[in-house]
């Protein structure tokens, strides 16, 4: 594969590149980090790329946003062309997402926040050790 | 675990690239996810909704079954923060400031709150007190901040908002209310009842709106069964709509701040942030 052919590739490509990229932050820190906290935003970063990646697959180009415009003008019936707007389900999908996430993260905070109530740690090897004391 | 984990990541993250060969262009108008149903409902929603925003028409009607089940599982993160977290025991430790000296008065052991006079007030154990221009800043933006929220409930049908976003919008003015003053000033304003009592009545007034829609003869959520209920037959599903979302936004409001109120007073509802 030439030069030639990987930048028009790379053009119609680099956004769910990006997503991938930040997605594997976010795993990162879900795995190598030690901290809970520091796990749950790692969660946050995961969850963010997906939120990207549908919005983004949503997007037709030279279209605008799902509102039908000109609605009172009397003629909007038979002028709706689909190419106009963009996808409005991944739109749907995420909005749904982006709540039940916060939502989530508020039940993983109050769990974190028992373990430190117990355990006065969030540190996972310090727990593994009060674990495996008993 | 570092290297572990960087292995995986290097390998799933080889694999999730390598995939996106497959994918079509960012962008592409005939991409599979924007042709099949997307046109439909696209070409439909309006003439079958009477809402010019797709995503509403989708999220609340099209989906509203869906949408209901989202309204039930944030109304259950709220109920497992309280259930985890909420502790009736009160703190035996308090602080009182003497507010024309600055005296602080530490009193510990003590089973019931003391009766103070007027000059004393119940301050947090790590109260701060400069805080006089983000206390007032916020004293103004809140009540717009608040009113916009609403106005993002009430015109989702027309522009980018709805119950979700209202609610949130709502539930974040609260916050900011507690962050500003502290959480006494919340806790009395908004009792925790009310909060409760607000979350479950946001996903009733969902559920119940799609029920009224069966003994009208018509299936559970289909909007115009309504027609009896309100002045323009036209746009009955716009109005079942706006309803709905009305629910989700208390919801979502009341739960956002009982996950906050439970979180940062560790479930005591006393003090904290």
């Amino acid at each position: 594969m030439g030069m030639t052919d990987i930048i028009p590739l790379i053009v119609a490509k680099y956004n769910y590149w990006l997503f991938v990229v930040l997605m594997m932050i976010g795993l990162y820190a879900m795995i190598a980090k030690n901290n809970l906290i520091k796990k749950l935003v790692g969660m946050n970063i995961f969850q963010t790329a997906i939120i990207l990646f549908y919005v983004s697959i949503g997007y037709k180009s030279g279209a605008t946003l799902p509102i039908i415009q000109n609605v009172h003008e009397g003629h909007g019936h038979a002028a709706i062309h689909a190419a106009d707007y963009i996808n409005p389900l991944p739109h749907v999908l995420m909005l749904t997402a982006i709540v039940v996430s916060v939502a989530t993260f508020g039940v993983a905070m109050a769990l974190a926040v028992k373990i430190y109530q117990r355990y006065h740690t969030l540190e996972e090897d310090e727990l593994r050790m009060r674990l495996s004391e008993k | 675990m570092k290297f572990f984990g960087f292995v995986v990541v290097c390998l799933v993250g080889g694999l999730l690239l390598y995939g996106t060969a497959d994918f079509p262009d960012w962008g592409d108008p005939d991409s599979p996810a924007s042709t099949h149903l997307s046109d439909i409902y696209i070409e439909h929603a309006f003439e079958q909704t009477q809402v010019p925003n797709i995503v509403t028409a989708i999220l609340a009607d099209y989906r509203g079954f869906d949408t209901m089940f989202e309204t039930a599982v944030i109304f259950c993160a709220g109920l497992a923060c309280f259930l985890l977290l909420r502790d009736f025991k009160e703190r035996k430790e308090r602080f009182y400031r003497h507010v024309p000296t600055g005296v602080i008065l530490h009193v510990k052991n003590s089973k019931k709150a003391l009766r103070v006079g007027r000059d004393f007030e119940h301050i947090d154990k790590d109260w701060i007190p400069s805080d006089l221009i983000i206390k007032t800043v916020c004293r103004i933006l809140i009540p717009f901040i608040q009113i916009y929220a609403l106005y993002v409930v009430a015109h989702g049908d027309f522009s980018p908002g709805g119950g979700f976003q209202g609610g949130v919008i709502f539930g974040s003015s609260l916050i900011l209310l507690a962050i500003s003053y502290d959480l006494k000033i919340l806790v009395r304003r908004i009792k925790e009842k009310v909060l409760g009592i607000c979350a479950a009545a946001g996903v009733l007034v969902y559920v119940g709106i799609a029920a009224i829609c069966m003994p009208m003869g018509k299936s559970f959520l289909d909007y115009s069964a309504l027609e009896m209920f309100v002045f323009d037959p036209h746009h009955v599903r716009a109005l079942g709509m706006l309803g709905v979302e009305i629910g989700v936004g208390i919801a979502v409001a009341a739960v956002m701040a009982i996950i906050y109120i439970n979180i940062v007073s560790e479930g005591r509802h006393d003090e904290g942030l």
